[in-house]
């Protein structure tokens, strides 16, 4: 806000060097030859290193590691990437050399001299490319391109309860690729210190440990202890910056090679082609219903386009990510969920923002809008009808719903969305010749990733306290929200504790990051239980102080008391310090680390969910639409601070609405090339594309930590999508619109406009 | 080849040879060390860059340095007071949590003080037409906007 953040690219340092990539421009081949010998002699250049030089220096290598298997127990086609390949290119943008010079346009004009030379191969862009018979091979090793077909049973329970099916109602969908797009481009800093051969890389995460893990395993022999990753700021995170790229890899292993500091700052376009995108699957789905409109049993097939390489978590999103509230908030007693992870030439498609859930809950609302109109129901209706009830609730997939009040959430965002008066708004609109539309989506989205989390709480000499953390804030307010937690728990000054972070040297061992709306309910239970400890050593202390027995004293409001006497949090904390003042036997200093492992581990997860409604305006003429108003009831959970939540809220929405409105990531069909690469093609929303939000709580609290908290991060982006399509199927109903796929943009709104005249008009 | 070039930045002369391709967000970055000032597309779409060119919100990555030559430049370090005193654009950026990961910021602050100058009653719906040439991915915008309305009558308040 005064320009004083610092972001990677805003270090420098003595000596630096820099360099390019050479990428391929082909979507796929065979690499018959890299011809290094002119960008070799170039002006500036330091060196340049292929794959084959990584290889003889064996680097390591990205190894699948998904414990997912088939129903038969085949194991998941599990995938080596090298940082640069040496076999095959595999997708447009692939990295595959690497040029060092002394500035950076050196750099960049040396790698243009590089001779790649390539045996073009046809090229898989789309996944049902991909399971067409005779398709080319991403892998020679798995011709069929499936890296993994998961299917939770077999569909026998579920034909056995469709047979009895009082109607059954069918969807196709597809969920358009997006792309994350943090406002910070890529780049990496990777330094060598010259005695000890240490490395320290510098590089927007949300989270160091991976990158410290990752660059220790591949070129330090697995030694953490030889790699630092430091991020002061990192500019947007959304899951994509929670992941190490070959790019980071490549950088560290040029650095160690030349001994010298290595930087590089990829430009926007390079940032789109190699950060992983999201979402991307095709969908058949069907519920079917009993006579009296309750859901008896859940059918879905999914095709997702994982991309070249089986990532750490793309083949898992559907599955575990999705899969851990398919059925979004209604009660489903029977599924059959199969889902297909098909290789393609294409960046890989890996977490973004809500990981599976905004998937899932689309396809379950989507479906429910429909089947309101096949059954002659309203849709709030047969939401209200099937919404699960009974807490806890264990799902189809195993995991244990703890809490919700779905019918709550509804019925404050209809207050909120004023939809008693929707009619006369909707003539309102008819009168000017445009289409008035009122849609919702329930949701419920399951948040807290990896179930263990370390903080370390210190006090230190001069009155401040430090929370040490792996988590990492990069918009979310973590400074805030742990310092209220701490200032609530002990009674201290919460301008008095500082929040360090975005360093692996600081971090306690083991912490993790901040993904999967995990910070609070993992790093905030982690400060209060550190908490809890330095209050006990506390007592101690003051039991010292106060000339009582440690059990005498009680903690209360910032307070140690015990017979009349009474010494404050900061009175205790400095004592500590003193050892003349320390009872004997007990180790100066206040500071403790807890490690937090959520009891019932991954199912045991909390549950945020909600109810969001859009009301839009679309111009039949032109098929453009207008988001005229937007309504949100969430239930976070217990909300600690209400302004960041609603940040939190707000920007899921936008994000959501971006990939239902303007957002989609194309490729060519034929050749495999990014089309949408730059902010020319990719159209995020701007301001104007949105409306005010209205948003509000109903705060249950999770039972699943103490906090109370459910994460808010990814709420946002799994509503707003489903709410906007079923808000413009509603406004072209009069049309006999019934179908449309993200995003709706006016093109793909004016054709279904056309398409529906041409089959005859409303049916 | 490089040329000479001098310019005021944040009120004080700055003097430097150049590379006639230097753009000036490069200058402020690279040269001066100004890192407030972000790059955050190559395309002039996303605003991270602007920064004041003789009181008028630009885009630094649209101009070269020598363009520059004997203008004004402001950038996101010179609109606080000395002291450190925030502008009240900056001010309410804070007070309504108008920013997240923080890197699109220094370019809506420097445009909503521009917005401030040209359109001293604007409302909200304007001030979301004006942000057309600012992409922020965290905010979903409201809190922005709601920060750029509360500025703008602190602006108008101090005069």
């Amino acid at each position: 806000m005064i320009g004083g953040g610092r972001y990677s690219d805003d270090f420098n340092f003595e000596g630096q060097v820099h360099l390019a990539f050479l990428r391929s421009p082909y979507a796929h081949g065979r690499i018959t030859g890299i011809d290094i010998d002119a960008a070799k002699a170039a002006p500036g250049v330091l060196g340049v290193f292929t794959g084959q030089d990584m290889e003889a220096d064996n680097v390591g290598r990205f190894e699948t590691d998904i414990p997912l298997t088939e129903l038969d127990g085949t194991e998941i086609f599990k995938t080596r990437r090298p940082a640069l390949p040496t076999d095959k290119v595999r997708l447009a943008g692939e990295p595959v050399a690497v040029v060092v010079a002394e500035t950076a346009h050196q750099a960049r004009d040396a790698m243009e001299l590089i001779d790649l030379q390539v045996e073009e191969l046809p090229a898989v862009v789309t996944s049902l490319q991909a399971v067409a018979e005779g398709a080319a091979a991403v892998h020679d090793e798995k011709p069929d391109n499936c890296a993994l077909h998961w299917e939770n049973d077999t569909p026998d329970a579920y034909d056995a309860a469709a047979a009895k099916a009082h109607k059954i109602v069918k969807i196709e969908l597809i969920n358009n690729r997006v792309m994350p797009v943090p406002m910070e481009p890529k780049c990496c800093i990777a330094q060598v210190d010259d005695e000890t051969g240490r490395m320290t890389v510098y590089a927007p995460f949300q989270g160091g440990r991976r990158v410290q893990g990752a660059v220790a395993d591949f070129l330090f022999g697995g030694d953490g202890d030889m790699v630092r990753h430091i991020s002061d700021n990192t500019g947007g995170g959304f899951g994509t910056r929670s992941k190490v790229y070959p790019e980071i890899i490549a950088i560290c292993y040029a650095a160690k090679k030349l001994g010298r500091t290595v930087k590089w700052l990829g430009d926007r376009s390079e940032t789109m082609v190699s950060d992983y995108h999201g979402r991307d699957q095709v969908n058949r789905a069907e519920l079917a219903f009993d006579e009296n409109a309750k859901i008896l049993g859940y059918r879905l097939e999914t095709l997702t386009n994982i991309g070249a390489w089986v990532t750490e978590n793309g083949a898992r999103l559907a599955i575990d990510g999705g899969g851990r509230i398919l059925g979004g908030c209604y009660d489903i007693p029977v599924l059959y969920y199969s889902c297909r992870n098909m290789m393609t030439n294409t960046v890989s498609t890996d977490t973004y923002r809500g990981a599976g859930r905004p998937e899932a809950n689309y396809i379950v609302e989507r479906l429910m809008e429909k089947a309101a109109r096949e059954l002659g129901i309203d849709s709030k209706e047969l939401r209200r009808r099937n919404f699960i009830t009974t807490f806890p609730y264990t799902t189809q997939m195993g995991m244990k719903v703890d809490c919700g009040d779905f019918a709550a959430c509804m019925d404050i965002a209809l207050k909120e969305a004023d939809w008693n008066n929707f009619e006369a708004r909707k003539k309102e609109s008819a009168a000017r010749g445009k289409l008035r539309g009122f849609g919702l989506a329930s949701f419920v989205e399951g948040a807290g990733g990896r179930p263990e989390e370390l903080m370390r709480v210190r006090f230190e000499e001069d009155g401040s306290v430090n929370i040490y953390c792996g988590t990492f804030s990069h918009g979310q307010g973590h400074a805030t929200v742990y310092s209220q937690i701490l200032s609530d728990k002990l009674g201290i000054p919460f301008d008095s504790i500082n929040l360090i972070q975005g360093d692996t040297d600081t971090a306690p061992a083991g912490a993790s990051g901040t993904y999967g709306s995990r910070s609070s309910q993992m790093g905030g239970v982690a400060i209060l239980r550190a908490s809890d400890i330095i209050i006990e050593k506390g007592k101690k202390i003051a039991g010292h102080l106060l000339q009582a027995e440690a059990d005498e004293v009680a903690f209360e409001d910032g307070n140690f008391k015990a017979r009349e006497g009474s010494v404050t949090m900061q009175e205790v904390a400095r004592a500590a310090h003193d050892p003349a003042r320390l009872p004997d036997g007990l180790e100066p200093g206040l500071d403790e680390t807890y490690h937090y492992k959520r009891p019932g581990g991954r199912t045991d997860q909390s549950f945020p969910n909600g109810c969001h409604i859009c009301e839009v305006e679309v111009d039949p003429e032109t098929g453009s639409v207008e988001l005229l108003a937007y309504s949100a009831a969430d239930d976070c959970g217990t909300v600690l601070n209400p302004l960041i939540v609603h940040g939190q809220v707000h920007g899921g929405v936008a994000q959501g609405i971006g990939q239902a409105l303007t957002e989609n990531l194309v490729y060519d069909e034929e050749t495999g090339q990014l089309l949408t690469g730059s902010f020319m093609d990719y159209a995020m929303p701007r301001a104007k594309d949105l409306s005010d939000i209205k948003a509000e709580f109903n705060p249950i609290p999770s039972t699943n930590n103490e906090l109370g908290v459910k994460g808010a991060g990814e709420a946002g982006c799994c509503g707003a999508p489903p709410a906007f399509v079923n808000a413009v199927l509603n406004a072209l109903e009069p049309l006999g619109v019934k179908h449309l796929d993200m995003p709706l943009t006016p093109n793909n709104i004016w054709h279904a406009i056309h398409g529906a005249k041409n089959e005859g008009g409303p049916a | 080849m490089s040329t000479k070039v001098s310019m005021n930045v944040n009120g004080k002369p700055v003097l430097a040879d150049v590379e006639p391709r230097t753009l000036l967000v490069q200058y402020l970055r690279e040269h001066l060390g100004l890192t407030g000032t972000h790059v955050g597309c190559d395309t002039s779409q996303c605003g991270c860059c602007n920064v004041h060119l003789n009181g008028e919100a630009v885009k630094s990555c649209t101009l070269f340095a020598i363009q520059c030559e004997g203008q004004d430049i402001t950038t996101i370090e010179g609109l606080a007071e000395e002291d450190g005193t925030l502008h009240p654009m900056q001010q309410a950026f804070w007070e309504h949590h108008g920013l997240q990961c923080g890197f699109c910021t220094p370019g809506m602050v420097m445009v909503a003080c521009d917005i401030a100058r040209r359109r001293p009653d604007a409302d909200e719906k304007t001030i979301r037409h004006e942000l057309e040439g600012n992409i922020c991915r965290c905010t979903g915008y409201q809190h922005i906007v709601e920060a750029i309305e509360s500025g703008i009558k602190a602006m108008n308040a101090k005069g």
